[in-house]
């Protein structure tokens, strides 16, 4: 049985004390990790420096990254597990969100079609009189 | 005249012979114990306060035995259209989370059932990627 491509977030947060590049440095590492386990990088965002709600290995503040990627869930279990044994890294959290996506797409779709039904029930309900405004 | 005096002779004929009708229908259902509700739309529930009409809740405040008035609570994100509750979105999870970083109740923000339990998911998922607190400094 193949393996079920799913969406996911994962979000990390890097220590804050370390030099510009080798932060760069850090994130190419983690993207490089989900390319071999299997996992297509679909998007990187850097979020740039947070103060954490709470103190995270005495680190007061930190560096947000979010990637978006696409892949199996074993797949995904093994970046975890290599987030997890990456130094720099202090934090880190995985969403799926396909499924979120999915249901947000249904919702747009129903609220379009209701916004597209009321305007024409509107004009049947009040006669001819709309319609030339609106032609 | 003549004819619009008749019809509303008639309809209120009508109306007294429709209202002997319904407690009625409500003596039986009172002798049965659980189940005036089908039937006690009308004149009230037996042993019910006169002064509810229709004792249906949530009316206009009056004759009900709370005195004060108090705002009808809505669910914000029905209110506002807001569909995702993301743990990204720090600013409007922060609205639900109390000063010691406690997830405020439903019975106090009024936010529907359905929103509630997204919005706990995500303020959780916020806690564990440091973006709310677990427990805020006193």
């Amino acid at each position: 049985m193949p393996q079920q491509q799913r969406t996911y977030e994962v979000m990390f947060i890097v220590r804050p004390d370390l030099p510009e590049e080798e932060t760069d440095r850090v994130i190419s590492t983690v993207e490089s990790n989900a390319t071999t386990a299997g996992i297509t990088v679909k998007n990187v965002e850097r979020m740039g420096k947070r103060r954490l709600a709470y103190k995270v290995r005495k680190f007061q503040d930190g560096l947000y990254v979010l990637l978006t990627v696409e892949g199996p869930g074993s797949a995904l279990a093994e970046l975890e597990r290599r987030l997890r044994v990456t130094e720099p890294v202090i934090k880190y959290i995985s969403v799926r969100i396909d499924e979120e996506q999915k249901r947000l797409a249904k919702v747009k779709k129903i609220r379009d079609s209701k916004v597209r039904q009321r305007p024409q029930t509107a004009e049947t309900a009040a006669g001819s009189e709309p319609a030339p405004a609106t032609a | 005249m003549a004819d619009e005096e008749k019809k509303e002779v008639t309809t209120s004929s009508e109306a007294p012979s429709a209202t002997p009708a319904a407690p009625a229908a409500t003596t039986p259902a009172a002798h049965a114990g659980p189940g005036p509700r089908p039937y006690g739309r009308g004149p009230g529930g037996p042993g019910r306060r006169p002064g509810g009409p229709g004792g249906r809740p949530g009316g206009r405040g009056e004759g009900g035995p709370r005195k004060f008035f108090r705002r009808k609570k809505v669910c914000k994100f029905c209110v506002e259209k807001i569909d995702s509750i993301n743990y990204k979105d720090v600013r409007l999870l922060g609205q639900f989370v109390a000063e010691r970083g406690k997830i405020v109740p439903r019975r106090l923000t009024g936010v529907c059932t359905p929103h509630q339990r997204r919005l706990t998911a995500a303020i959780k998922q916020a806690r564990n990627i440091a973006l709310l607190p677990f427990a805020a400094r006193y």
